[in-house]
């Protein structure tokens, strides 16, 4: 049952093949033998599951079943849990039980969805390895010397190591797509707007987004249909209408315009991860699409942009954790301030302090223009970049990160070494843009992924050209070595 | 960034950092800064700032309560409530 796809699963439970309650059982059955090699779950929530399963049985019985009845899937522990601690991977939340649940919760309670647990993550999303977890970090099921990528490197280890058929996850500048590339998934970042981020803990709230980590671009599209809402509680949730992704995806590619953009194929990239996106790319040539270079100008000032506008972001967003409404407070405060320091001091982990620092910085008096001002005119720069590809082609590829999965220390020393494994990948959060990852070979056994970029709204589109791609390769049926 | 600009920082943020661990915390950061420095180089002649990839304005909803009281609910995440009232070191003698 563990090597079925969402869109099997969901037929396998109409015509009564397993029942919810086997399929979860065998899930939590995998979780409790095998997530010791991985440390993808942060809480496994056993009895809510079952007791969601054998509901989801009854509806099924009844001939009354939502899109996702009965269906188990993790959730990114960055997702507040009605009842079940939320730690977004920080020793600050290590003790937070939210009162509510997210949209994303509700939406997938509602479609019947099955909930295995809280997976684990970078602290607050901050990272590309995995490596900042105050849980410890993940390790990648296809080499568990290397990392799985991040920040949704739990979502990514579970579905790879079929310890969930899907999760969800967030992504902020790449934290989706990257782990997607590193772990042979299908990850998409919907267009900023698409999903509700009410309830998902804020990082950097001008360029946070959930998406769906899957197996296959299908399922992708099917978890979408579930997770995209409009949502009055969230202001920056964009009413548009909603769509059913999977209706799109057997559609010809014939006079499919791709753009590969050539500064996506400088020094940076590492060779055979090089050769095997072009390799990727003529595959879509053969489904009609037609090719040509184009030219995103300014991607190389998308990082910097970014590590100035993501923690600048994220400095006041983090300003909440105080030490005095909820999480994390330290022992005997002499007063106020320090109960303030102290407490956020002792709290969060080093990558965290340091945006926090490094925002404050941009912030503060004196400062602003010269930082975060010229971010954001540089940020409208990146985005009219895309606006005038848009104009020539429908979608843009490229890959989506340097290289296959790198060892656990490789980076975790060199903060900037870190930000830039994120290089193709920002860009599009900026310019506030869909993207997936879909896996397009191996490098010394492990994944490496392609991306695919599309203009705002455009994930159906995307979601076809990956899915036709998909019926065509078998890259995205590749699995992690030693799975049973 | 030397050691007094990380205390300063420090103290803006909020967030203790232990003398040992200042050097480090400085060394770090000015590698960040000295990427995001790049930035200087970038012609921005009237760009206008970007803050919201659809260029969207915040939307209004009608001033009528749409949120029940929960204060019991969030006070029992607190560190320390008493009578409705969240608790912390005396701030005046």
């Amino acid at each position: 049952m563990h090597n079925l796809t969402i869109a099997e699963l969901i037929q396998g439970l109409r015509n009564k093949d397993f029942s919810s309650v086997e399929l979860t059982r065998h899930y939590l059955d995998r979780i409790a033998r095998l997530d010791s090699r991985y440390n993808s779950y942060i809480t496994v929530t056993e009895d809510i599951a079952m007791a969601q399963a054998k509901e989801a049985d009854e509806r099924l019985a009844l001939g009354d079943a939502p899109a996702l009845c009965g269906v188990p899937i993790a959730h990114k522990d960055i997702f507040c849990t009605n009842g079940v601690r939320t730690s977004c991977g920080s020793k600050m939340l290590d003790n937070f039980i939210p009162p509510y649940d997210a949209t994303v919760v509700e939406n997938y309670r509602k479609a019947g969805a099955v909930m295995l647990g809280k997976v684990n993550m970078d602290e607050f999303a901050m990272g590309s390895s995995n490596e900042s977890s105050f849980y410890g970090p993940v390790k990648n099921p296809w080499n568990t010397n290397c990392v799985p990528g991040g920040s949704s490197g739990g979502s990514a280890a579970a579905v790879a190591a079929h310890l969930a058929p899907a999760s969800t996850a967030t992504d902020t500048g790449g934290s989706i797509r990257q782990p997607a590339s590193l772990c042979g998934l299908t990850g998409l970042k919907p267009t900023y707007g698409r999903v509700s981020r009410w309830g998902m803990i804020a990082f950097a709230s001008s360029l946070d987004q959930g998406g769906p980590l899957t197996r296959t671009a299908e399922d992708a599209a099917i978890m979408l249909n579930t997770m995209a809402s409009f949502d009055a509680k969230d202001s920056t949730c964009v009413d548009q209408p909603l769509e059913d992704y999977t209706a799109g995806l057997n559609n010809s590619l014939q006079g499919l315009r791709i753009g590969v953009p050539k500064e996506y194929f400088g020094e940076g990239l590492e060779a055979q991860t090089g050769e095997r996106v072009q390799a990727a790319i003529k595959e879509f040539e053969k489904l009609g699409a037609e090719i040509k270079e184009i030219s995103l100008p300014h991607t190389d000032l998308s990082v910097p942009a970014y590590y100035v506008i993501a923690p600048a972001e994220c400095s006041a967003n983090l300003s909440r954790f105080d030490g005095v409404r909820y999480g994390y407070r330290c022992e005997d405060p002499k007063d106020l301030n320090d109960l303030y320091k102290r407490s956020r001091g002792e709290g969060f982990g080093e990558e965290v302090k340091r945006r926090i620092l490094v925002g404050s910085y941009a912030l503060s008096a004196g400062y602003y223009d010269a930082y975060y001002r010229k971010a954001q005119q540089v940020r409208r720069l990146i985005k009219q970049d895309f606006v005038d590809a848009f104009n020539e082609v429908d979608v843009i590829m490229g890959p989506t990160a340097t290289s296959p999965a790198f060892e656990f220390g490789a980076k975790s020393s060199d903060p900037v070494a870190m930000y830039l494994e994120d290089i193709y990948t920002i860009a599009t959060n900026l310019a506030g843009l869909p993207g997936v990852s879909i896996p397009c070979g191996l490098v010394d056994n492990k994944p490496v992924g392609l991306q695919l970029i599309g203009n705002f709204f455009a994930e159906g589109k995307l979601l076809n050209a990956a899915h036709q791609f998909q019926q065509v390769t078998d890259h995205h049926k590749q699995t992690a070595p030693d799975i049973d | 960034m030397d050691r007094s600009d990380i205390a300063k920082l420090a103290e803006l943020a909020r967030i203790e950092i232990a003398d040992s661990t200042v050097d480090e915390v400085a060394k770090s950061i000015t590698d960040v800064l000295t990427l995001v420095d790049q930035l200087q180089a970038a012609d921005t002649d009237g760009i206008a700032p970007m803050a919201h990839p659809l260029d969207a304005t915040q939307r209004l909803r009608a001033d009528v309560v749409t949120e029940s009281n929960r204060r019991e609910d969030f006070q029992a995440l607190a560190p320390a409530a008493e009578q409705g009232l969240y608790l912390v070191p005396k701030v005046i003698d």
